[in-house]
């Protein structure tokens, strides 16, 4: 039994390799703000490289040069007020320079007035419901059935041969290109967060209060996210799949929600 | 343990320890108890990783392979808190009971009744804790920071995790104002708060947090039990509560219970380096202001747990330039070990390769830190598994292997035999080699897009998510090596009262092993003692 597992699981990484992509990197995403956010995290990441290089660079230097067995003398000094001071200086210089663009992002990031449209986006355990103030369409959204079939406890289907496996939904999201979203949330149950990458938004769903987040999406495309806040046992299965299109396709599809209504 | 008493201290005292299971139900002995925390924390350290195990093998492939996901967030819930509150801070303390007096030149811990009695309450909590594991609903799987309203939803363990949550933090609290008088009051004439060694500077910055946090955390969840059975509505928006108010309070306590678990770990690496270096820990008093900076700072940047909440922006801004700071005392602490290194004399006993490897890691640990630290960023890394290899690399190479350096230092003073120096190294490399193995793929699943606290994902993330599982059976194999070394440290060589070369501090002026009795009577110090 456990080494026909073991067996599954040696065979089902060989084929993994395959299909699965080594993604390393935060992604780009599709808005100004995310475009920010994500140079706002390699401005950091190199900050931290290049204080690495520094810092492991001097240790590494000292564990190769200042060992017992090259028969070194240990010096004697055990204090410097100069050396403590700047080495409190430059790094409060760092952060200083760090803080700045952050802090201009965030005011930014808050701002959300003059909304082009708004959608309150309410969580349940376990699934979305979107509402659209501005038309009459509201719907739920939740996982979509070849990956609910699939994540049974040994179902038998092998999640790789499911398109977009837990990242698919039934209703998905449909917003318009160059329009800027309001997004309201809340929860009915417990606290969701509500969070795709590609849009960096990333935002708690919470009983009793209403919060706002806002996005601009300048490509056409499907996005996908998932709940990030731990909300009982399916919460690895309530995934968000925002479809941005062409504002005369966004009418298109309002326009057929009506029709349906 | 040995019951002979051969200290030429101690002629007054010619009586052991008494014999069979007495000695350590009464045990009044910081040496004792200090063993007692040590093998409760170790024990607590398997049946954590033993859940790991769980959760990781689950995790090794897409799709669900072998638990129900309500049990896999069980996993999760009780690996954190019995990592965190069982065999992290446990340790410590087991630490901080053996070595504090004989490092301050105490005969004992000043409150040696509540000593035993801070102890004994620990294995009656976690049993409690475990015995959830077999109650119907299982155990608590709301995650270990027990958001309502999700945590009201457990089932019949619920009062069980707020009961033992409530004997931990009162085992803490005790012990942390046992550690405070013993440091404030007995210790030998001469020795100054500034001439204290490191090790018991940082714990009793630590015990100070523990006494203003822990309380604080028996709050919180006072009031999650009397909102679940007493009608109250602290954190139900449909009685008028408010749910983020509880994260407000838990990160109040959440918070500065990091840094308890970090500091000690900086103390001891702090005594550990300057042996090993043969030179004396460069800039002794800075590091005691680094330390108390830190522990203050840990009081204001709670909120940078919670930048998805929905705080005003104002709010966002404070947390974050706060949490920024912390960074330069961190820093200034990592310059003052690697200065301690520079033009030293090194060798590389198993203590101080775990201590260098702990400032390797640490320091990435500190890095994604301060990336978290950069609010819009974080929202992107919050609640993945960016974060999850954050605070794994603080822990595990941090706390973890500080508590390793120190097992492995002061073991041949515990036992009076020198462990097996070569099974010790095998121990090291293995550890480290699958520790980054299993954390380091995590930044990468976070950055991705993986959540954290999910039991199965899409199939883009399963490449990383492999290679960590392996990494995780290899580290946790790697800890029965541990085992393995003090099972077998009795086969090695007698070990002399000094251990190492030429070490300062008082704890290696008594034999190995230390006797039952030590410092009946205060050592005298000289100017250039007590000083690391």
């Amino acid at each position: 039994m456990i080494r026909n597992s073991f067996l599954s699981l040696l065979g089902l990484f060989v084929a993994g390799t395959a299909k699965a992509d080594w993604e390393l990197n935060m992604p780009k995403g599709v808005t100004d703000l995310s475009l920010e956010t994500y140079n706002l995290h390699m401005m950091v990441f190199w900050w931290c490289v290049a204080i690495g290089v520094v810092v492991f660079g001097v240790m590494i230097v000292s564990l190769i040069k200042h060992r017992k067995s090259k028969g070194v003398e240990p010096a004697k000094f055990s204090h410097s007020t100069t050396a403590e001071v700047i080495w409190t200086a430059i790094p409060v210089i760092i952060l200083v320079l760090l803080a700045i663009p952050t802090a201009e992002t965030m005011v930014r990031l808050e701002d959300s007035r003059d909304p082009d449209m708004s959608i309150v986006v309410t969580a349940y355990q376990w699934k979305w419901h979107y509402k659209y103030q501005d038309s009459n369409v509201e719907f739920y959204s939740s996982l979509s059935r070849d990956s609910l079939e699939a994540r049974r406890k040994q179902s038998g289907v092998d999640p790789f041969s499911v398109d977009n496996y837990l990242l698919n939904v039934d209703n998905p999201v449909v917003v318009p290109r160059g329009k800027k979203v309001r997004l309201l949330f809340t929860s009915n149950d417990v606290i969701h967060s509500w969070w795709v990458i590609d849009l960096a938004i990333k935002k708690d769903a919470i009983p009793g209060i209403v919060n706002e987040a806002w996005f601009r999406a300048e490509e056409t495309g499907t996005y996908r996210g998932q709940c990030a806040e731990l909300c009982g046992k399916d919460h690895g299965y309530m995934p968000i799949v925002v479809e941005v299109v062409e504002p005369e396709a966004y009418e298109a599809w309002v326009n057929s929600h009506d029709a349906e209504q | 343990m040995t019951t002979a008493v051969s200290d030429a201290h101690n002629e007054h005292d010619d009586h052991g320890p008494t014999k069979g299971i007495g000695r350590w139900l009464f045990s009044t002995n910081h040496k004792d108890i200090g063993t007692m925390y040590l093998v409760f924390s170790l024990t607590m350290f398997f049946i954590g990783g033993a859940m790991a195990m769980v959760i990781r093998s689950e995790l090794a492939i897409p799709g669900l392979q072998f638990v129900h996901p309500e049990f896999f967030n069980q996993m999760t819930t009780m690996h954190a808190l019995i990592m965190v509150f069982g065999a992290v801070m446990p340790a410590f303390v087991g630490l901080a009971n053996w070595m504090i007096p004989l490092m301050i030149g105490a005969p004992d811990m000043a409150l040696p009744r509540m000593n035993n009695w801070s102890f004994w309450i620990l294995p009656i909590a976690f049993g409690m804790l475990l015995s959830t594991l077999l109650m119907p609903g299982g155990s608590p799987a709301g995650g270990w920071t027990m958001y309502p309203p999700l945590v009201l939803q457990t089932g019949d363990s619920f009062p069980f995790l707020i009961f033992s949550v409530h004997l931990m933090g009162l085992s803490s609290i005790m012990g942390a104002i046992n550690v405070i008088v013993t440091i404030i009051n007995m210790r030998s004439p001469h020795m100054s708060l500034l001439r204290m060694p490191m090790f018991v500077w940082t714990w009793l910055i630590t015990a100070y947090l523990l006494i203003a946090v822990m309380p604080v955390l028996a709050g919180a969840v006072t009031m999650l039990l009397t909102d679940q059975f007493f009608g109250t509505s602290f954190f139900l928006a449909a009685g008028g509560g408010d749910p983020v108010m509880f994260q407000h309070i838990f990160w109040f306590f959440g918070h500065p219970e990091v840094y308890i678990m970090i500091l000690p770990a900086f103390g001891v690496v702090s005594e550990i380096i300057p042996v090993f270096s043969r030179k004396p820990l460069f800039g002794h008093d800075s590091m005691v202001y680094a330390a108390s900076c830190i522990a203050f700072l840990s009081f204001i940047v709670w909120a940078h747990h919670m930048f998805t909440v929905g705080m005003p922006l104002t709010g966002q801004l404070f947390f974050m330039f706060a949490t920024m700071l912390i960074a330069v005392p961190t820093g200034v602490k990592i310059f003052n070990w690697i200065a301690t290194m520079w033009r030293g004399a090194m060798t590389f006993e198993t203590p101080m390769l775990f201590s260098l490897a702990f400032v390797f890691l640490f320091t990435i640990g500190g890095f994604s830190g301060l990336m978290l630290a950069v609010a819009p960023a974080d929202v992107q890394y919050h609640d993945t598994y960016f974060v999850v290899a954050h605070f794994h690399y603080v822990l595990v190479p941090g706390s973890v292997f500080a508590i390793m350096a120190g097992a492995y230092y002061w073991l041949p003073k515990w036992t009076g035999y020198m462990y097996n120096e070569t099974l010790g190294k095998v121990h090291f490399w293995a550890s480290t080699i699958f520790v980054n193995l299993t954390f380091f793929p995590m930044h990468f699943l976070g950055l991705a897009g993986m959540p954290r606290r999910i039991p199965d994902y899409s199939t883009q993330f399963s490449d990383f998510n492999t290679m960590a599982s392996i990494g995780a059976i290899g580290f946790g194999m790697s800890q029965l090596l541990f085992v393995w070394v003090l099972l077998t440290s009795r086969k090695g060589k007698k070990a002399t009262a000094e251990v190492w070369d030429n070490p300062p501090g008082l704890e290696w002026t008594v034999p190995s092993p230390a006797p039952y009795h030590t410092f009946e009577t205060p050592p005298e110090i000289s100017e250039e003692d007590g000083v690391h």
